[in-house]
């Protein structure tokens, strides 16, 4: 390693070896401007500091400046104005929060679920050695790395009322509805292409089912266990941690929908009587004037961003809490 | 489902043969055939649709009759639309590839202090990056929105603050990300301390060992970091919705949307098709250049925090 330093001995011709560096570093080296202490302690603040001045700049400041906005009415340009739980109380009164509120909730509660299942199914599959394994692996993951705006448009068609998936059920005399026009299809119709991308849970499961020793299954094969009480008894206790990693970051996720609906209502907060005006997208239209009173709603705004990190967190006290009573870790030495 | 894989037989070699695989794996092949398929089918509509002509987009035909590259000429040359695409085109590459830059580059520097060097506060600042994983982006999105209309931005693209400007894409992206950061650190700590010991002696400073040392052992790291990063920019929409206003500062995935509005809501679906099928791939080409760092990424950070 040494030789690519080759210009890291400025003060001599000579081959350095340890013991000569030694006392160089004392007679003819120039005496450092600091305390070694001091420099190592300098060194690390400096290294560090891109994220320090990120954290402070972008994270720490915005996010209790806005604790403050949240209980005054500002529009960015005039200086905020003090109404105390005014925006609050106007929240709970707030029939579009309401909406919004419903609306993702119907959706972590219905897709979270069949997420899991689906995704957990395809893992399995994919677990038992198939060829051409790492092939079906790459097509599952493929969509995954799609997230934008041309995907969505691409699923918008296909589940357009004569788009694709209508044609093809129309082959089996099925009559399908207009997904994303029909308030009560266009959550399903969210719901159906987000099946498309769930690529990335396939391959964390995978991993985890791939981290399970196969002397469970074969001290398992002894006990007689077969089938479904393998799966049962020694699969889903041993992948129940990525299961639940999986729940946390994908309730998480499906709070802060936005892109895939935002295109889908063409950014119409009234698209389909409301019935994809989530949670986030309220809180955008509001901010920015589109919904409720005209110009910059920012204080209103902090105030609903605030309410939804209280939820956020209180589901993720909530399943740790839960946690214990379903989740399997092996160092607990069960 | 839950069948096991059954150990192989041990086979007298012969060639061509298909290996031997129990009833439960062939289940499992040709679900997973028929499933990938179905996978497959959304880029080839995709495809079929960007190469109908208009009369062909209500039949029931999956494939045009009479395939015609008439679609992609509309989208990108007609109305005088072309220059606007090369345009948007530009902006994207220049938010994307500053940001990439930025993260890979403030990512390895962070993580080296974390990893490598001993400083007070450092176990807990550790924790603090951490900690900022857990804040959903969108409860920083009004309070940045916030900054970003306070920062000045002393004329720069025109504006005063930094709305409207790239500064709120790019920017941000020097001071690192809390993922990619205990991914770094992760992978330096397995680096032996010897290596820098030996070079302090030498009378390397600490960013020389940093850039003579480290960066090259970390380099498969800074890949997929890249990747990653290049990936989200690229399809970043809400980030350049929030802050971009004026059309010839408006990135691709904007862009799309003018097709969209243009047509009152009902849009010339090959048309967007065609669009959207070329927006989409340089992502595509990337995905299959490099899927092995992607999938290796995802897999890690499943485990990682699973």
């Amino acid at each position: 390693m040494r030789g690519c330093l080759p210009s890291a001995f400025p003060f001599s011709g000579k081959e350095p070896t340890m013991s000569v560096a030694a006392d160089r570093s004392k007679a003819a080296q120039p005496r450092p401007f600091l305390r070694p202490a001091v420099r190592a302690e300098l060194a690390g603040w400096l290294f560090a500091s891109p994220w320090i001045i990120g954290f402070i700049v972008f994270t720490a400041a915005p996010m209790l400046f806005s604790v403050y906005a949240s209980f005054t009415e500002y529009n960015i340009t005039t200086s905020p104005r003090w109404i105390g739980l005014g925006n609050y109380r106007a929240l709970l009164q707030d029939p579009f929060f309401y909406a919004g509120l419903k609306n993702t909730l119907w959706m972590v509660v219905f897709k979270t679920p069949l997420v899991i299942v689906i995704s957990i199914s395809f893992a399995l599959l994919l677990a038992m050695n198939v060829p051409g394994g790492a092939f079906f692996r790459s097509i599952f993951y493929l969509p995954n790395v799609l997230a934008g705006v041309a995907a969505v448009y691409l699923w918008k068609w296909i589940l357009a009322p004569d788009g694709l998936l209508n044609q093809a059920l129309s082959f089996v005399g099925i009559s399908g509805p207009a997904w994303f026009t029909n308030p009560a299809w266009t959550k399903w119709g969210l719901v159906l292409m987000g099946m498309w991308w769930i690529g990335g849970n396939v391959l964390i499961y995978l991993a985890g089912l791939k981290g399970i020793p196969a002397e469970l299954y074969e001290a398992g094969s002894i006990d007689g266990a077969v089938g479904w009480s393998k799966f049962r008894y020694i699969t889903l206790p041993m992948l129940s941690p990525t299961i639940f990693f999986q729940v946390v970051t994908g309730i998480i996720g499906t709070f802060q929908i936005f892109t895939t609906a935002f295109i889908i209502s063409t950014g119409d907060p009234f698209y389909a009587s409301q019935s994809l005006l989530f949670y986030v997208l309220y809180l955008y239209y509001r901010a920015f004037g589109k919904l409720g009173p005209a110009g910059f709603q920012m204080g209103y705004a902090s105030a609903m961003a605030w309410i939804l990190f209280v939820i956020i967190m209180a589901i993720t006290l909530v399943q740790l809490w839960l946690s214990k009573r379903w989740v399997y870790y092996e160092s607990e030495g069960h | 489902m839950a069948t096991i894989a059954k150990p192989e037989r041990v086979q007298p070699t012969r060639r061509f043969r298909l290996p031997r695989l129990s009833t439960g794996q062939i289940v499992a092949f040709i679900v997973l055939s028929l499933v990938s398929v179905t996978w497959i089918i959304p880029f080839l509509w995709m495809l079929a649709t960007s190469l109908k002509a208009p009369w062909e987009l209500v039949g029931s035909n999956f494939w045009p009759e009479e395939p015609t590259f008439e679609a992609y000429y509309t989208a990108f040359f007609a109305f005088d639309r072309f220059p606007q695409w090369i345009r948007w085109t530009w902006n994207t590459l220049l938010i994307t590839l500053i940001a990439v830059f930025g993260k890979v580059l403030s990512t390895a520097l962070v993580a080296y202090a974390f990893a490598r060097l001993r400083w007070r506060g450092r176990d807990l600042l550790f924790s603090l990056v951490l900690a900022t994983m857990m804040i959903p982006s969108v409860v920083t999105m009004i309070p940045s929105f916030i900054v970003f209309a306070k920062l000045p931005a002393f004329g720069f693209q025109g504006s005063q603050n930094w709305i409207n400007t790239f500064l709120p894409l790019t920017v941000p992206a020097f001071t690192g990300d809390a993922f990619f950061i205990f991914l770094m650190r992760q992978q330096m700590r397995g680096i032996p301390m010897e290596l820098s010991e030996a070079a302090t002696i030498d009378g390397a400073s600490e960013f020389r060992i940093w850039w003579e040392i480290i960066v090259p052992l970390v380099k498969p790291v800074m890949a997929v970091i890249a990747i990653f990063t290049f990936q989200a920019a690229w399809e970043d929409f809400m980030g350049p919705l929030l802050y971009l206003q004026s059309e010839n500062k408006y990135t691709l995935q904007l862009g799309l949307r003018q097709f969209e509005a243009a047509a009152g809501g009902l849009p010339a679906w090959n048309e967007l098709m065609a669009a959207s099928l070329v927006v989409m791939l340089p992502v595509i080409i990337i995905f299959l250049m490099f899927q092995r760092y992607f999938i290796e990424g995802i897999q890690i950070s499943g485990s990682l925090k699973g």
